[in-house]
């Protein structure tokens, strides 16, 4: 029998349905599995104990007939953003020391409700901001993947890197990410797994530590797009405790998934052919082309002409709505405080103490293009060319049915590499971060290996609320490329 | 635009960090280069073009005016630094 780390979503679905294995064998495999992989620091908290008492439920219901789904009793990990009740929650920040949520978020009740058994949380860069996981208050995640010939330690991408790292890894089945400008999609190509963004609004953000609350959403990691669809359905759906979750059915996302393709309309947005792009990255791209055309789909140049424009004009919107969002971060109500000789100077030393360099950095920008004078030359303007940018895939989206592209620019690289560069290391998100700013959805697949070995992504994108036909590209892509190559660092089995 | 110390400083007061002199100096440099960058949008025609305020395309929902969540003041306050009976605490604002 396949090892227990080493099934996937799909099969430990099946093997619990036929009762080969049991909840309690998955989650016992899964634990020992991120205790071997501690190395990576992929997770800030472990909660064996809580995933051994869900995995025993989980196996007392199956066993009244009672299973909930395809995601009873598999082993996840969750972002340490997402609020989790009586657990340690940190969002990667000091700032947010001994914090134990009263509630759970949305996401994760939901999982739970499904029947879904946490691991632990996952590292991630502080607050979600960040493309590397090296901005951590708890230290940046190891990626598993090493570069042929060099030893150094690459980033796993971020900022849900911690998430990537560990399903890479083969410590858990799946893994839930936030993404708000790519740091879903992006650390997955980085490791070599699947990531999705949903359409803004499908998954609620209640109890998900904000970052830039119109960008925000939450998604599931995996390492097929079947997994994706699995777990994506049980983290979708209208929630009234966030007003901008969308009241709208959950489809069956694993019935979208026919394999057939033909007929369908693809962009190649001839903008994302950056100058200097790898050669390696430009030809796995046409090689994605070929594969949809094989499959029966037509494959068109589309213009989407504001693209250059999106990675600007969210380096004004999200630390402007990062800045507001993290004013609740005051030393009085949760987390650290430190004291001061009066009330501002208690705020001002706690926040000063609490935020780490690319927090402040980016609050301090906020600051400044929200503040008096400066509001509509930056806010009101980026918010413009906002609106410019979903035009174009409104426009896009009039002649074809999904968008095929490089998920990022690069393959992974070393750790210090971009870090006092800040714009070096936000060119990152180049090619996640128009959809983002569009609210669409989009997700990476692992479809290949650069020169040195580490794996690439393609990133298709789609539709509002047309996630459907995202996953059954992504799915045609995936079978397609079929991707098998395992990172160097892997979970005992 | 290029920021200056004093700038940085303000805006640093206004977002209730504090700032040594020392990082004033280099901050002042990075949120410049940043600000720089962006400057980029001003290439943008948005002549008569609205700012967006959603991306999708919904109304928000009304809900009725009652409280319907609370009450439990020992829950709220677990997390708090030093919180005194069913209050938070801060440094004394009036004298």
């Amino acid at each position: 029998m396949t090892a227990l780390t080493r099934l996937d979503v799909a099969g430990a679905r099946d093997g619990l349905a036929k009762g080969e294995i049991s909840a309690k064998e998955l989650a016992e495999a899964h634990i020992r599995a991120v205790e071997s992989v501690r190395p990576l620091n992929a997770m800030i908290t472990e909660t064996p104990d809580q995933a051994i008492a869900m995995a025993e439920a989980s196996d007392a219901r199956r066993a009244k007939g009672e299973a909930r789904g395809p995601m009873d009793g598999i082993p996840v990990g969750i972002k340490d953003l997402f609020c989790t009740l009586g657990t340690l929650t940190t969002a990667g920040s000091h700032i947010l020391d001994g914090f134990q949520p009263p509630y759970e978020s949305t996401i994760t009740a939901n999982l739970w409700q499904a029947g879904a058994v946490m691991l632990g949380k996952t590292n991630m860069d502080e607050f979600a901001m960040g493309s590397s996981n090296e901005t951590s208050h708890y230290g940046g995640v190891e990626n598993p993947w090493r570069r042929a010939g060099d030893n150094r330690p690459l980033v796993p991408g971020g900022s849900s890197g911690g998430s990537a790292a560990l399903v890479a890894a083969r410590a858990a089945l799946g893994a839930t990410g936030t993404d708000t400008g790519g740091s879903i999609r992006q650390p997955a190509a980085f490791c070599g797994i699947v990531g999705m963004k949903p359409t803004y609004g499908r998954c609620s953000r209640w109890g998900a530590v904000a970052f830039a609350s119109s960008l925000d959403q939450p998604g599931p990691m995996t390492r097929t797009v079947r997994d994706a669809a699995l777990m994506l359905g049980a983290m979708a759906g209208y929630d009234p405790k966030d007003s901008t979750s969308v009241p709208r059915d959950v489809p069956d996302y694993e019935a979208a998934l026919t394999g057939d393709i033909r007929g369908l309309k693809i962009g190649i947005p001839k903008e994302y052919r950056l100058d200097g792009m790898p050669g390696e990255i430009e030809s796995l791209w046409q090689q994605g082309v070929d594969w949809l055309k094989e499959a029966g789909a037509t494959c068109v140049e589309i213009s989407l002409p504001h693209t250059k424009y999106a990675l600007p004009a969210y380096y004004i919107v999200a630390p402007a709505e990062a800045s507001s969002n993290l004013a609740r971060y005051d030393g009085v109500r949760f987390g650290l405080r430190e004291d001061g000789g009066d009330l501002i100077e208690m705020y001002e030393n706690t926040r000063a103490a609490g935020f780490g360099a690319e927090v402040k950095r980016r609050v301090l920008i906020g600051t400044y293009v929200l503040s008096a004078g400066y509001y509509d030359a930056y806010y009101i303007k980026a918010q413009k060319v906002r609106a410019r940018i979903a035009e174009d895939f409104r426009e896009a989206y009039a002649t074809v049915d999904a968008v095929l592209t490089p998920t990022a620019p690069s393959d992974a690289f070393a750790k210090g590499d971009k870090l006092d560069d800040p714009i070096a290391m936000y060119l990152n998100d180049v090619f996640t971060v128009p959809a983002s700013m569009a609210g669409l959805p989009g997700i990476s697949v692992p479809a290949g290996l650069s020169e040195g070995g580490l794996p690439l992504g393609l990133q298709i994108l789609g539709k509002a609320f047309d996630e459907e036909t995202v996953l059954r590209v992504a799915d045609v892509l995936e079978r397609a490329a079929g991707f098998d190559a395992l990172p160097q660092v892997l979970a005992e089995s | 635009m290029a920021l200056d110390k004093a700038t940085v400083a303000h805006i640093a007061h206004l977002a209730r960090i504090k700032v040594t002199e020392a990082e004033l100096e280099q901050l002042a440099g990075e949120l410049s280069n940043i600000l720089g960058w962006v400057e980029q949008l001003d290439e943008v025609d948005t002549e008569g073009v609205a700012p967006m305020t959603s991306v999708v395309d919904v109304t928000l929902p009304w809900r009725k005016d009652v409280v319907d969540d609370g009450g439990y003041a020992d829950k709220v306050l677990t997390n708090a630094p030093d919180p005194e009976d069913a209050f938070y605490t801060v440094p004394k604002v009036v004298e």
